[in-house]
């Protein structure tokens, strides 16, 4: 006679195993290798839009889709022994996010497609010849924001503005590439740039504060530093009544007047179909580098207001978001 | 672990090893506690990859490199000899200043050396797989540096450097200048960091502004742990152990990557590096009780 519990144990123990038996049937039709340089919400959201996706297209991770993820935790040189395991591995993808792993799975991968994402400069990183013909076994997707459409939405919301505030940090890559980029666009709107550096959150304040007085609007690239201190910016920009325009769209719901940008989570699915595609047998040096497809206008009136504007009521209707 | 992962990790351990002999040389022969690493590492590296991308020899590039970590170390001395600012204080100036140095050197945060000609370029036309030929490249260099350090440390300089680190008030007394020593020996310790700094970016395609952060880590945990599994009674024994504590740092976080059975992930790095470092720190300390005991049981 077997007691209840042994009649259990035995029970899960056999279903435990037929699990095992199902999933190693199944198991790792495609290999997925998932590189990352740090834990950070905008990166996280990119990995998961990428899963999302390829779930979507029929591979789902653990039955048909075998997925190693690595986090370098923002050390280079954990980056690159992340990179040569991979390239021991030999999997079918590698997706690298942000340009350090890009970098460091480019120097070690040889010959297995790589997908970049959220990498601003992919020619300046030197992951891609040109962004039409990548060329060898590397291409993906960059999240450079369209600045010359951010210019036209900084002229939009303050028509007669003339000088131009960027806050940046000069220590990020994304940030430098972008603020050369406002130098080259904001002429072409009429508007000179007053450029203003914050090389820690903490002095994020201080540059607002710099450019009271000097500047009719204040733009923001997507610059993690001064994104984290973004509070600090809208304070002064209240006080002074400046209006603060972004490229990250949740700026808006934490009071900068207006944003045009992408989220990160679309990034990742956008890149999940490269991947699904490269899968599916298609060759990484003939698909040409991405960017983002899909911006979105959101707007915050009541910002407007206390930064001493009036939004156009056609930007508003046009806007994806108001934010009351 | 694959074989790639394998060498990878040997690969990363000798360069980390250049550092340990750095952190080995200011902080166990000049007894001076020097952040000054953090900052020459990637000056090392923006150093050598601007002056790559700008079209100049990789090998005087890499040599210029080696010429700003000796700067900066002398520096952080000099602050501390001359202007009688606090060891610790002198180290962290110079270490926080070549960021913005880095940022003016490079132009841009990141220098990206993917396809440039680099000094391991004709190393990677070795007549076998890069994995090996770049390591091996590396053990070569370093039984160099390690064999040049070793004769240096038993000369007369070397001597009187050492004698500065264990007493500086007897080595003033024997008329040794211990400003000047502990000056050349943190320009010496800097320059090897830089050196080592400059060759990881040609390995890994890339400088890095941020290349720089928990360098410092990494280099006391091998000096540390390298003591901890052997004996450093002598010179030439302490400066292979410190190389040997640097390989074994990179072949922990290796195996910390592939250690998916035990429900280890990369997530967990820092703190294995934490664990490892106390336990290379504690372990000494136990071996020597644990005789203690053994002994007093057995007169």
């Amino acid at each position: 006679m077997m007691t209840p519990i042994k009649r259990s144990l035995l029970t899960l123990a056999s279903s435990a195993l037929l699990t095992l038996a199902a999933t190693g049937l199944q198991a790792a039709d495609k290999h997925l290798a998932i590189t990352q340089i740090v834990e950070h919400p905008a990166l996280d959201a990119v990995r998961q839009g990428v899963q999302d996706e390829l779930a979507e297209r029929g591979y789902s991770v653990g039955t048909n889709l075998k997925w190693s993820y690595e986090s370098a935790q923002g050390s280079p040189a954990t980056a690159a022994q992340i990179a040569k395991k991979f390239a021991g591995e030999s999997p079918d993808v590698i997706v690298a996010i942000a340009t350090p792993s890009a970098q460091a799975a480019a120097a070690s991968a040889r010959g297995i497609p790589l997908v970049f994402t959220a990498v601003t400069d992919p020619v300046g990183a030197k992951l891609v010849k040109g962004l039409d013909q990548p060329g060898r076994f590397i291409t993906g997707m960059t999240d450079m924001s369209p600045i010359n459409k951010h210019m036209a939405l900084v002229k939009a919301v303050v028509p007669g503005a003339q000088r131009l505030g960027v806050i940046y940090n000069p220590g990020e890559a994304n940030s430098v590439s972008l603020v050369t980029l406002v130098n080259e666009e904001a002429p072409k709107q009429g508007m000179s740039v007053v450029e203003a550096a914050a090389t820690k959150s903490s002095d994020v304040q201080t540059a607002a504060r710099s450019l009271v007085g000097k500047v009719d609007a204040i733009y923001l690239p997507t610059d993690n530093t001064v994104i984290s201190a973004l509070e600090a910016i809208i304070k002064v920009a209240e006080q002074n009544r400046i209006p603060v325009i972004t490229g990250d769209t949740d700026s808006v719901a934490r009071g900068a007047v207006a944003a045009q940008g992408f989220n990160y989570y679309e990034v990742g699915r956008q890149t999940g179909i490269m991947v699904a595609r490269i899968l599916k047998g298609e060759s990484p040096a003939d698909m040409p580098v991405e960017g983002v497809e899909r911006v979105e206008l959101f707007v915050n009136p009541g910002a407007a207001q206390r930064m001493g504007i009036t939004l156009d009521s056609a930007l508003v209707d046009s806007a994806k978001s108001v934010v009351e | 672990m694959s074989l790639i992962a394998f060498m990878g990790a040997i690969e990363t351990g000798l360069l980390f090893g250049l550092v340990a002999l750095g952190v080995y040389i200011s902080f166990r022969i000049l007894d001076f506690p020097d952040l000054t690493v953090d900052g020459s590492f990637p000056l090392g590296a923006a150093l050598s990859a601007s002056a790559i991308v700008a079209g100049i020899n990789p090998w005087l590039a890499t040599a210029l490199a080696i010429g700003g970590g000796a700067l900066a170390g002398a520096l952080t001395a000099w602050l501390n000899v001359r202007l009688k600012i606090l060891h610790l204080l002198a180290s962290i100036l110079v270490m926080i200043a070549p960021y913005s140095v880095n940022l003016r050197i490079m132009g841009k945060p990141n220098v990206a050396l993917l396809g440039e000609t680099t000094l391991l370029t004709p190393v990677e036309n070795w007549a076998m797989p890069y994995y090996f030929s770049i390591p091996l490249a590396f053990a070569l260099l370093l039984v160099v540096i390690m064999g040049l350090l070793c004769l240096f440390l038993k000369s007369e300089i070397g001597l009187s450097m050492r004698a500065t680190g264990s007493n500086s008030r007897m080595a003033r007394a024997q008329g040794i200048a211990t400003g000047w020593m502990t000056i050349l020996g943190m320009a010496l310790a800097n320059a090897l960091v830089a050196l080592a700094g400059a060759l990881f970016a040609q390995s890994q395609g890339s400088a890095d502004v941020t290349m720089g952060v928990g360098v410092i880590v990494i280099g006391l945990a091998a000096v540390i742990g390298g003591e901890a599994i052997m004996s450093t009674r002598t010179v030439v024994l302490a400066v292979i152990a410190c190389v040997l504590g640097a390989i074994l740092y990179r072949l922990a976080i290796a195996f910390a990557l592939n250690a998916d059975f035990i429900g280890l992930k990369a997530q967990d790095l820092n703190l294995i590096t934490a664990l490892l470092v106390t336990v290379a720190i504690v372990l000494p300390g136990l071996r020597k009780s644990w005789f203690g005991k053994r002994q007093g049981a057995n007169p």
